[in-house]
């Protein structure tokens, strides 16, 4: 497993999940930490493509050996693709956590809302 | 050391051993087509075991002294109230009254099993501060389903159609799977500082599409709400109602009533509280017992008793039942062992039963205190607990390197059942640790020492506790493949 890291690149939500901002279109998946307190990973409960999230709210289901864990969305707006590989290798999430393991692709409905997330050093703050 | 792998049945024996002969016929042989259609028939025999009687004794023997349970040691699962079986309540259950009776049976011919019945809905009544039982649910689980459907028929009888339950984020995992069986939505409200429920959180979401909140009172978190009151206040004033989950039950019997907290509606777990063998899938028993204002949903027959001393099973009971949510009257075999519980110790032994258990819970805490282990296993909340206490790893895994897992396993070597771990879930690497009533200060001494010395042994190597446990049948079994690819059975060759 790789060493705990926060890419300088994506922005953070404080419930352990990151948006890589690219326009109007997001990427999400959980963090280093949150993949780390989950344990392994076994299943990956995916949203629909189509479907809307709200930053703050739960968007997908992670089911670890420990527990079945709610994923939030970082930041609002129209899912536009989801990683189906997830559903074959979900411990992507353990191994990759900001590669394979990205979880949603987001057509963002206000791209503004990311200025209320933090950055790597701001939320690796809020870790100790 | 490590034992031989365990072995099936089918991967002994050779072909034609036999443990048991059937005698001679000595009545007429009858065709077998006669007696079952030939299609419903086997074309050829079943691949059954076959082996010699000593062979057969010996494999169940083997397996049975490589299970762990409270008759082999310290057992301190949290939430599950482990607790010793009296037995006194097998030689009580094995009576022929008791165990020969048939479920079909008449009430007529069933008197004596009634009035054990009704008695314990009554003593049940007492305990909770509710007065009306029913004993049908098989299972706190199925305890918690009526609970929650008489709440449904309680709104949708005034006209009311709603929508949300509340659980706080501490709940047991069967609160919101009943709640969704139930065909709620669950809406999770948060924990204040000091372990209870966040007022102002209840607050904000308590509207009129709340049906009910689900509560246990101590919590998981092994603490007390002392706004107990005003939260039921809180949920009663936008017309819901407050269910108790009786999973901690242990901790307060013949000390505080839930019907006098405002609660609406109790679940029991007789295999928790009330002693009886549990794990393994059962038999459980969860009856529910409910405030007058509940009364007329209650399941169907309800056991009633008339003028002349006599008992029968009433299909009409209550008025607006919500019917009937199994077969037969219950597990009745858990009805006896608990009703002989209640009856050897009395009031004052249940309170006594539960004074000891908060005692020994906190005896135990003050123990890993004097070990010195607080500050790699702190209290997740609170100084004090009632009869359970939840610990996190969190400083532990940091300084040590150790997670509460690694921990776990470890205390296998140490010839212990390990703590519940990872639950509740707001606790970063929680250990949930419950000792129960019977167990002496030289067991609760032993397991602090045990968790001291795996933290010491740790501080010298982690590798010891990261790769335990070494003694156990099997070691380290891989979850995460045994949740992907499940193999649940064992292919057989013929």
């Amino acid at each position: 497993m790789a060493d705990s890291s926060y890419p300088a690149e994506l922005l953070y939500h404080p419930e352990h999940d990151w948006a890589q901002v690219d326009g109007d279109v997001a990427t999400f998946g959980i963090t280093w930490f949150a993949q780390d307190a989950l344990g392994e990973v076994v299943f990956f409960d995916p949203p629909e493509v189509g479907s809307s999230v709200t930053a703050g709210e739960s968007y997908a289901e992670v089911e670890s050996v420990k527990a079945v864990s709610d994923v939030v969305a970082p930041l609002s707006g129209e899912i536009i693709e989801v990683n189906l590989g997830l559903g074959d290798t979900p411990e992507a999430i353990n191994n990759d956590p900001y590669g394979d393991g990205w979880m949603v692709k987001v057509r963002l409905s206000d791209p503004s809302e990311s200025d209320g997330l933090l950055d790597a050093a701001a939320y690796e703050a809020t870790l100790s | 050391m490590q034992r031989d792998r365990a072995t099936t049945i089918f991967e002994k024996g050779a072909a034609g051993r036999r443990a048991f002969v059937a005698p001679k016929l000595d009545v007429p042989e009858a065709d077998a087509d006669t007696l079952l259609p030939a299609h419903l028939r086997r074309s050829a025999p079943a691949r059954l075991p076959e082996v010699s009687e000593p062979e057969l004794v010996r494999h169940y023997v083997k397996i049975s002294r490589r299970n762990f349970d409270l008759d082999t040691g310290f057992y301190p699962l949290g939430s599950c109230t482990m607790k010793h079986n009296p037995r006194l309540h097998e030689r009580v259950a094995a009576l022929s009254g008791h165990s020969r009776l048939h479920p079909m049976q008449s009430p007529e011919h069933a008197q004596g099993a009634l009035e054990l019945m009704y008695n314990l809905e009554r003593a049940l009544g007492e305990v909770s501060g509710l007065p009306h039982v029913s004993l049908q649910p098989s299972a706190g689980s199925h305890g918690e389903l009526a609970g929650v459907l008489l709440t449904r028929a309680f709104h949708e009888d005034r006209g009311q159609q709603r929508h949300t339950v509340l659980t706080p984020d501490t709940s047991h995992g069967t609160n919101p799977a009943t709640v969704t069986m139930a065909g709620y939505t669950v809406v999770k409200v948060g924990t204040n500082v000091d372990g209870g429920v966040d007022l102002d959180d209840l607050r904000a979401k308590a509207d009129e599409d709340v049906a009910c909140l689900m509560l246990t009172n101590p919590n998981t978190l092994g603490v007390f709400d002392p706004n107990i009151t005003e939260i039921a206040r809180i949920v009663h004033d936008v017309g819901a109602t407050l269910y108790y989950d009786g999973a901690n039950l242990n901790a307060i019997m013949g000390k505080a009533r839930p019907g006098d907290m405002g609660f609406d509606i109790v679940h029991f777990n007789l295999h928790k509280s009330f002693t009886q063998p549990h794990g393994g899938g059962g038999p459980g028993s969860g009856p529910i017992a409910v405030s007058e204002r509940m009364r007329p949903y209650l399941m169907n027959p309800r056991i009633v008793r008339a003028q002349d001393g006599s008992f029968d099973l009433d299909e009409q009971g209550y008025e607006k039942s919500i019917g009937r949510l199994r077969g037969f009257q219950g597990n009745y075999g858990c009805f006896v062992r608990s009703y002989a519980y209640i009856c050897s110790l009395g009031a004052e032994g249940l309170r006594d039963a539960s004074e000891t258990a908060v005692l020994n819970a906190n005896y135990l805490l003050a123990k890993l205190r004097e070990h010195g282990v607080a500050d790699k296993l702190p209290l997740a909340f609170g100084e004090l607990c009632m009869h359970e206490f939840v610990l996190s790893g969190s400083p532990m895994k940091k300084d040590l390197g150790i997670k509460t897992l690694d921990l776990a396993k470890r205390l296998l070597d140490h010839g212990y059942h390990p703590p519940t771990v990872y639950f509740p879930l707001l606790v970063d690497e929680a250990l949930l640790v419950e000792p129960t009533e019977t167990e002496t200060k030289e067991t609760l001494d032993g397991f602090a020492a045990a968790i001291a010395a795996i933290l010491a042994e740790a501080a010298e190597d982690p590798a010891i506790a990261q790769n335990a446990p070494y003694t156990t049948p099997v070691r380290r079994l891989d979850e995460a493949a045994a949740a992907k690819t499940p193999r649940i059975r064992q292919p057989i060759e013929t």
